[in-house]
């Protein structure tokens, strides 16, 4: 269909330079990139950072709870010295039935650069974008996607994982390793940022869980032309014996919408716990992108072993966000990328 | 006098089986004449149009349309409403009872139909099935179809209840008219917004599943063949904007078993499939959902083959701020009256093969037999005036911007277009001309 293949080509320029609406648009050079541009924050003293962002100001827009996202990027944006104010739906207008669109451009008028939007619909950060010609981030939206958690976790991987340090960030560098991702992947945005991003790194990402919670459909999150690719493992155990790392998620009570589990069983059949970590994979990595529910995806002592990763996740995710907001504003040698 | 000419044009007239050099007279809102070229002999006519290399066709007819009126006239009115069909080749529209507040009563029906209105080409109108069409109690056939009622329906959503479906289709069968039904089962689409599969999965949108048109299909199929076992009547179900393989399959059978069953197809489910919603395209947002590409192309196979009794464009007009949304969020709908010729010729004549005769048939001719429009979609000497006179050659453009509607949701804004309406002719008037 060629009228859709131009209308599309057009779109990638209707928002802003900077924006992170998802992984799919992001180039290997531009995942390099960021993560270039977090290791050089990192190393940064107090003092140099927070002059990066002085004076600019950064609208936290959150129409969904959140602990771990909306604080990692205020105090990201602190860090940088970046002027923050959050809005959020429980105390502003939105509560009185102001559109997405005029939330945006209220604080567009207000001097917001940058706005950083979680939505409980999917696509919503598109429409911010659109309708304020602002740099927006997505810190989530609906079921669709987490892109700073994807970026957050690859980071994640490439401390951890063995021989991976130092090593140039291009379509091979994740070659060889195994991601089992295990759980709600339906209602997942983190699955989908990590399915569509690890990949183009070279990894293999299997997706496991019950049907009710993984569909077939979820296969075309694979990505074509990438060395590595998305396959589907309903067993847990034969799962696991591949794996190089295991993401493990949370079962999203409230996106359930009627469906009907039985946790007894899904907890016997995907639950990461130590017996079945050591007999199956004793080396994996183990990562959750939080919020956990102990005892259910994932035992306690599984989540505070050795081969656990998630307090690291959350460090690193306050890396990568300083770098996606000088990005988003321009800052810091970021002018010319885009998404 | 109010003669109006049409010389040397290529008169299609499926009804006729006509498709040759022909000269056409129209008088008094009637056709007069319809001679070889050269053959009619006018003293004196108020018009004379060449239509030399035009089609001259009976006025496109389509059975479902939402002008909007009353309730909600920021969207559309039926002035604005029947410009934009006659702008796209239309002489006929049949209105959808989801208006503000329902049109289920006689004198809400009376009052659509009104000439107060301003419709410039001719207003039939569907009442609503059951009150509110809320799908309970059947509203008044009888009554409705003396005040001009050509079927019945409670488009938008379905008559989901068995008993209720059945019921509607005994009382319409006993006065001749369709039931038109929205085949959506709404217990399996809560919180959908477009068709289920590998792209709502991407996109995080919870999709509906092709059982959920079938399943409602195939319900109504089983109640014609009970009420002809049972009650010695023989109802016409007629499935509205089918999307899916499954429920046109379903449609196939049936008609080989004989049952009375017409369906629709809509232009943009045989042109797009649900990778067009893009980046969260709210204009690519209707129910039925866009499909896949094998039921886009069962689409175009049952228009070919004959299942498909006539193309509608479920016209259906959304402000800007409202499809201005989050993607769930936002109303359901498309306009199509001024794309459903340029899109049908472009894909099933251009792209498949089809008879630029056999389109007219399934835009005109089968459509205006549906609901019983007598002395239309035919310009056979004595049927109304109602012509339309296009280029079928001419390759073009849609722009959005230019549109008669008073809404723009259109996913074909920039699309290419073949065949071009020069002129539109309602029952002796010129409505429209390119």
């Amino acid at each position: 269909m060629t009228v859709l293949e131009s209308s599309r080509a057009m779109k990638n320029s209707e928002y802003a330079a900077g924006s992170l609406l998802t992984v799919a648009n992001l180039s290997v050079e531009d995942v390099a990139a960021i993560l270039a541009a977090t290791d050089r924050l990192e190393r940064m003293t107090v003092a140099e950072r927070v002059r990066i962002l002085a004076e600019r100001r950064i609208a936290l827009l959150f129409y969904e709870s959140s602990t771990r996202t909306r604080t990692s990027f205020e105090l990201a944006a602190k860090s940088l010295g970046a002027m923050t104010t959050l809005v959020s739906d429980k105390s502003s207008s939105i509560e009185k039935g102001e559109s997405l669109k005029d939330t945006g451009l209220t604080l567009r008028a207000l001097g917001a650069e940058c706005i950083i939007l979680r939505h409980a619909n999917s696509g919503a950060p598109y429409l911010l974008a659109k309708a304020t010609g602002l740099p927006v981030l997505n810190a989530g939206d609906g079921m669709h996607e987490h892109p700073s958690q994807a970026l957050l976790d690859l980071r994640t991987m490439l401390a951890r994982l063995p021989g991976m340090s130092g090593r140039l960030v291009n379509g091979k560098t994740l070659n060889g390793v195994t991601v089992v991702i295990t759980g709600d992947i339906l209602h997942s945005r983190v699955a989908r940022s990590n399915a569509m991003l690890l990949p183009k790194l070279g990894a293999k990402v299997v997706l496991c869980g019950p049907k009710e919670l993984l569909p077939e459909d979820a296969l075309g999150l694979g990505v074509k032309g990438t060395s590595g690719g998305v396959v589907v493992e309903r067993d847990f155990d034969k799962a696991l014996k591949q794996a190089q790392v295991v993401m493990m998620l949370r079962i999203q009570r409230e996106r359930l919408a009627g469906l009907e589990l039985d946790l007894g069983d899904y907890i016997s059949r995907y639950q990461l716990d130590q017996e079945r970590l050591a007999a199956r994979s004793p080396e994996a990595l183990v990562m959750h992108p939080g919020p956990m529910i102990r005892g259910l995806e994932i035992s306690g002592e599984v989540a505070d072993g050795p081969n656990s990763a998630i307090e690291e996740q959350v460090r690193h995710g306050l890396a990568v966000r300083t770098a996606l907001l000088v990005r988003a504003l321009g800052a810091g040698g970021f002018e010319s990328v885009t998404v | 006098m109010s003669d109006i000419l049409i010389l040397n044009g290529r008169l299609v007239d499926p009804a006729n089986g006509l498709d040759a050099e022909r000269d056409v007279l129209l008088r008094h809102g009637r056709v007069a004449a319809v001679e070889m070229p050269g053959g009619l002999r006018v003293a004196k006519a108020k018009e004379t149009i060449d239509a030399k290399g035009m089609i001259v066709a009976p006025g496109l007819v389509d059975v479902h349309v939402h002008l909007r009126e009353p309730g909600q006239t920021y969207k559309e009115s039926i002035k604005t409403g029947t410009a934009a069909a006659a702008a796209g080749g239309f002489t006929s529209v049949v209105a959808m009872p989801n208006t503000v507040p329902v049109n289920d009563t006689v004198a809400r029906l009376e009052w659509m139909l009104d000439a107060a209105r301003g419709a410039c080409v001719k207003l039939f109108a569907m009442p609503a099935a059951t009150f509110g069409s809320m799908g309970e109690e059947i509203t008044d056939f009888h009554e409705l179809q003396r005040a001009g009622a050509v079927g019945f329906t409670d488009d938008g959503k379905p008559v989901l209840l068995d008993r209720v479906m059945r019921a509607a289709l005994v009382a319409a069968a006993g006065i001749g008219v369709p039931v038109s039904q929205h085949a959506e089962d709404t217990r399996l689409t809560g919180g959908c917004s477009m068709n289920a599969g590998p792209v709502a999965f991407r996109l995080g949108l919870r999709g509906m599943t092709v059982e959920a048109e079938s399943k409602i299909v195939e319900r109504d199929i089983r109640l014609l063949k009970d009420i002809e076992q049972h009650d010695g009547l023989r109802p016409h179900l007629h499935v509205q904007h089918v999307s899916t393989a499954k429920a046109m399959e379903a449609i196939r059978q049936a008609k080989r078993d004989g049952l009375h069953v017409t369906c629709e197809v809509a232009p943009h489910h045989f042109t797009l499939t649900d990778e067009a919603i893009g980046e969260y395209d709210t204009n690519a947002k209707m129910n039925p959902p866009l499909r896949n590409d094998a039921d886009r192309l069962a689409m175009i196979a049952g228009l070919m083959d004959g299942t498909v009794d006539c193309i509608a464009t479920d016209h259906a007009p959304h402000a800007l701020f409202e499809k201005e949304q989050e993607f769930e969020r936002a109303p359901n709908g498309i306009t199509g009256l001024e794309t459903a010729l340029g899109l049908a010729l472009r894909v099933l004549h251009k792209g498949n093969g089809m008879p630029i005769s056999r389109v007219i048939e399934l835009m005109s001719t089968q459509p205006a037999g549906i609901v019983s429009l007598e002395g239309r979609g035919t310009l056979r000497v004595d049927s109304f005036a109602d012509v339309v006179v296009f280029d079928p050659a001419a390759e073009w453009n849609f722009e959005a911007a230019k549109t008669r509607s008073k809404s723009r949701n259109t996913p074909f804004d920039g699309a290419p277009m073949l065949g071009r309406v020069v002129t539109t002719i309602s029952e002796g008037t010129v409505v429209y001309r390119g």
